[in-house]
């Protein structure tokens, strides 16, 4: 079954954006991104009206090694940083022509991620970009209410991140596996 | 023109309805009385109630149980302590240690087997991976303590139940088991006959052909073609 | 802020009383609520009784199950898929089973395409009763249609612990087919019970859909037009109550749902009547279903050939199924590994909760209540 080719006309009228073949999504640069969706909405563009999943993803920067020749013919293996990224990914449908997923990819650095909202576009990337901004630290230019939304709004740090290092001592309660029970066995600690 | 009401009215009909019929239908008397728990506080936990109309059924499953075979637990334990449904649990909730005799080999069977109930959410997911048929799930809840430091950490010896508690609990489940193993075994020792056979046969046929060979090998000492036999 | 609140905020304007000081008035709804369907919380402004602007607070039940799976093998991650939305263990599996089947794919035998079926639309059946029960309990109704609705619940549920031996939390569903096959005579039970089911449905319709206080109280509140619905990404029942023509059963065609004959109901007015009774139709549709698989599902096996290991090449995919609350989806990136890189679970409660405000402003406190319920939300989903 041959998967269709939704993402040509996109790859002709925006030459900045490129075509993923391995992960079959569009990576689109985020200062473009608005104004790709934009596009998309429209009938004769493949109407896709409906955004229905808005997540993030998260790549740490990983060595990665290389066969390459040197001048004089020998090989050697060269070892690059591949630089870590914060990928925003949209899944898009056409409610209007049933087609899709149409895949989207905002691809952002690690440090200062900054991306651009498509809520104005499609009202169902509100909750979710708050959730990636919350849960990654990614956040939305545009966005009409950018605070986080599952963890409680002083909490620091970004839980889906994957370098995130949970803090010791939040919401502790004693367990038969904690350390209190240690203490227990060595007789510091009364057990009622 | 209808009455104002009247869908309230009709609605209130079928209240009525309902509660008359409670007495009389037994489709809906089913499920009008409490049903009792399977086990009442302070019972022994082999005890299995007597009562038809309980909430829990032979297919109900809570919580894990070792299996022995026999009378004695520690004879007859299947668990060889693999440590494959240590790691396949979701929640983490098991904790095995191996047994080791005096000279340090590894017997096979465990000298810790803890399982964590505040954590266990009986998935079953170690029974589907336990490839010794040693652990299977039990449909008993009642196991509320008021020790709340390892009150809900069961060991081995707490864990260990027999074949029989087993069949009592889920029949047609440790029926269907029995069956498999036992068709397994004998799958197994047949197809060990039949590699002993083989090799016996391979055996056989190879000290018929060094006999064979032996006759055919010509005398060394041989003079001439044709020399005595 | 939207038109509807700015139209609320001039009314407010105009009711006002110049000898009286009044003011607007902030309530926190939640999260310990009866009405709130879970631990969610709505911090509503409240000009008297009418809702002026609702903010709905999110993250009470929030376990990062996403996370989690990260650390987990494939498998293990069955289990915790039960507890999203709670209601529906079922269909929630087979979400997370059709994502991972499409990174690897694994046959799945004839029986088990139907017990799929038959579990999915039994538990559309016991979420639509239970949502239909709890609805009109927040209209006042308290406990007797709640009651009956979970009578018939029960039956279902008594049927699921009978296949997979747990009542909500299944864990039923493998990749490549199903745990276990039913017990004997289960499919006669089934049959019994699917059955007996239009007589209470029937019931059910005459307790109440002409009933005068749920026409008055459900009628053109919270009306959610198409074109806003598509947009706010809804789906489920409460896009199809919007008058929107689109159920993942018939437009994905995933499973063996293309064939079954069944309609999809939809709604014109957009309103909670709408949303409610469209719950009711899609109960008597999910029950031809049953009806049609449970005369045809044949025998066989009921698990194909899954390897020993689940381990995908690194490749990513979407999976999504027609859940009794909307679009379930599975967004998975593989890495080559036994353990999921990315694993993201597209949840419909908590995006059909997007136009939440839009619904509630200008209505009644009383109103918001009713329109949250028709919304159809369980917590596990919404914060996962």
């Amino acid at each position: 079954m041959s998967t269709p080719a939704w993402h040509e006309p996109v790859l002709q009228q925006f030459p900045a954006v490129r075509w993923d073949g391995a992960a079959r999504a569009l990576i689109v640069p985020p200062e473009l991104a608005r104004a790709v969706a934009e596009w998309l909405t429209q009938p004769d563009h493949g109407a896709w009206d409906f955004c229905s999943n808005v997540t993030g993803v998260d790549y740490l920067p990983r060595e990665v090694k290389e066969k390459s020749k040197r001048p004089d013919g020998t090989e050697e293996i060269v070892v690059r940083t591949e630089p870590g990224s914060l990928q925003v990914v949209y899944h898009l449908y056409s409610v209007a022509q049933r087609s899709g997923p149409l895949v989207l990819k905002q691809v952002v650095p690690r440090q200062a991620p900054a991306a651009v909202s498509l809520t104005p576009v499609w009202r169902s990337c509100e909750l979710q970009e708050r959730e990636v901004y919350d849960l990654f630290g990614v956040s939305f230019e545009g966005h009409p209410d950018l605070r986080r939304i599952l963890m409680w709004d002083e909490f620091t740090g970004h839980p889906m991140r994957k370098d995130y290092a949970e803090p010791q001592d939040y919401e502790w309660e004693p367990t038969p596996h904690g350390d209190v029970l240690e203490k227990h066995r060595r007789g510091k600690v009364i057990i009622a | 023109m209808r009455l104002l009401g009247f869908g309230i009215l009709k609605g209130m009909a079928v209240t009525l309805e309902n509660f008359v019929r409670s007495y009389f239908d037994r489709d809906r008397r089913h499920h009008l009385f409490t049903k009792e728990y399977a086990w009442e506080p302070g019972a022994p936990a082999e005890v299995l109630p007597a009562r038809a109309d309980t909430t829990v059924t032979a297919h109900s499953r809570n919580f894990p149980i070792l299996l022995h075979d026999g009378a004695d637990p520690m004879g007859g334990i299947r668990c060889v302590a693999c440590q494959i449904c240590e790691r396949e649990c979701p929640p983490q909730c098991i904790y095995i240690e191996k047994d080791y005799d005096e000279q340090g080999k590894y017997i096979k069977r465990p000298a810790i087997f803890d399982i964590d109930l505040s954590v266990c959410m009986s998935c079953q997911i170690c029974v589907e991976v336990c490839p010794f048929d040693a652990i299977v799930m039990d449909s008993q809840f009642e196991l509320s303590t008021a020790n709340r430091f390892g009150g809900l950490l069961q060991h081995r010896d707490q864990l260990l139940k027999s074949n029989e508690y087993y069949h009592r609990i889920h029949p047609e489940e440790a029926r269907a088991r029995d069956d498999r193993m036992a068709q397994e075994k004998a799958e197994k020792e047949a197809k060990q006959a039949a590699a002993d056979a083989a090799k016996k046969k391979a055996a056989e046929a190879k000290a018929a052909a060094e006999i064979a060979a032996e006759k055919s090998k010509p005398e060394p000492s041989a003079p001439t073609a044709g020399g005595a036999a | 802020m939207s038109a509807a609140a700015a139209t609320a905020a001039a009314s407010y304007s105009l009711v006002r009383q110049p000898a009286m000081e009044t003011g607007l008035l902030e309530v926190s709804m939640g999260p310990h609520h009866p009405s709130t369907h879970g631990v969610f919380r709505m911090d509503v402004r409240l000009d008297g009784e009418t809702v002026v602007a609702l903010k709905p607070v999110f993250g009470y039940l929030h376990r990062n199950h996403e996370k989690l799976a990260e650390g987990m093998s494939y498998l293990a991650s069955m289990p915790f898929t039960d507890r999203l939305d709670y209601f529906n263990s079922m269909t929630n599996n087979w979400a997370y089973a059709l994502a991972a089947e499409q990174l690897l794919p694994i046959e799945v035998p004839e029986r088990a395409q139907y017990l799929r079926v038959i579990m999915a639309e039994l538990t559309r059946l016991v979420n639509h009763t239970s949502l239909v029960g709890f609805f009109l309990n927040d209209l006042g109704a308290l406990g007797t249609p709640l009651l009956y609705a979970f009578r018939e619940r029960e039956r279902i549920l008594d049927l699921f612990e009978q296949a997979s031996g747990a009542r909500m939390m299944c864990n039923y569903f493998r990749f490549g087919g199903l745990r276990c096959d039913v017990p004997e005579g289960w499919l006669a039970r089934a049959r019994a019970v699917v059955d007996a089911f239009p007589r209470f449905l029937d019931e059910f319709e005459k307790l109440l859909c002409e009933n005068e206080i749920v026409l008055a109280r459900t009628q053109r509140v919270g009306v959610l037009s198409g074109a806003q619905a598509v947009n706010a990404g809804i789906t489920g029942p409460m896009l199809r109550a919007s008058g929107v023509n689109y159920d993942l059963r018939k437009v994905d065609r995933y499973g063996i749902y293309e064939r079954f004959a069944f309609r999809v109901p939809l709604g014109s007015a957009g309103d909670c009547y709408d949303r409610f009774m469209i719950r009711l139709l899609e109960m008597r549709e999910s029950l031809k279903i049953l009806d049609a698989a449970l005369r045809d599902i044949p025998t066989g096996p009921v698990m194909g050939n899954a390897p020993r290991v689940f381990k995908p090449a690194a490749s990513e995919t979407y999976g999504r199924v027609e859940s009794p609350k909307g679009e379930l989806g599975f967004y998975l990136i593989a890495d080559g590994t036994t353990k999921p890189y990315r694993y993201r679970v597209r949840p419909p409660s908590f995006i059909n909760l997007t136009v939440l405000e839009d619904l509630c402003v200008g209505h009644t406190i009383a109103d918001a209540v009713v329109i949250l319920g028709s919304v159809d939300i369980v917590l596990g989903e919404v914060d996962r």
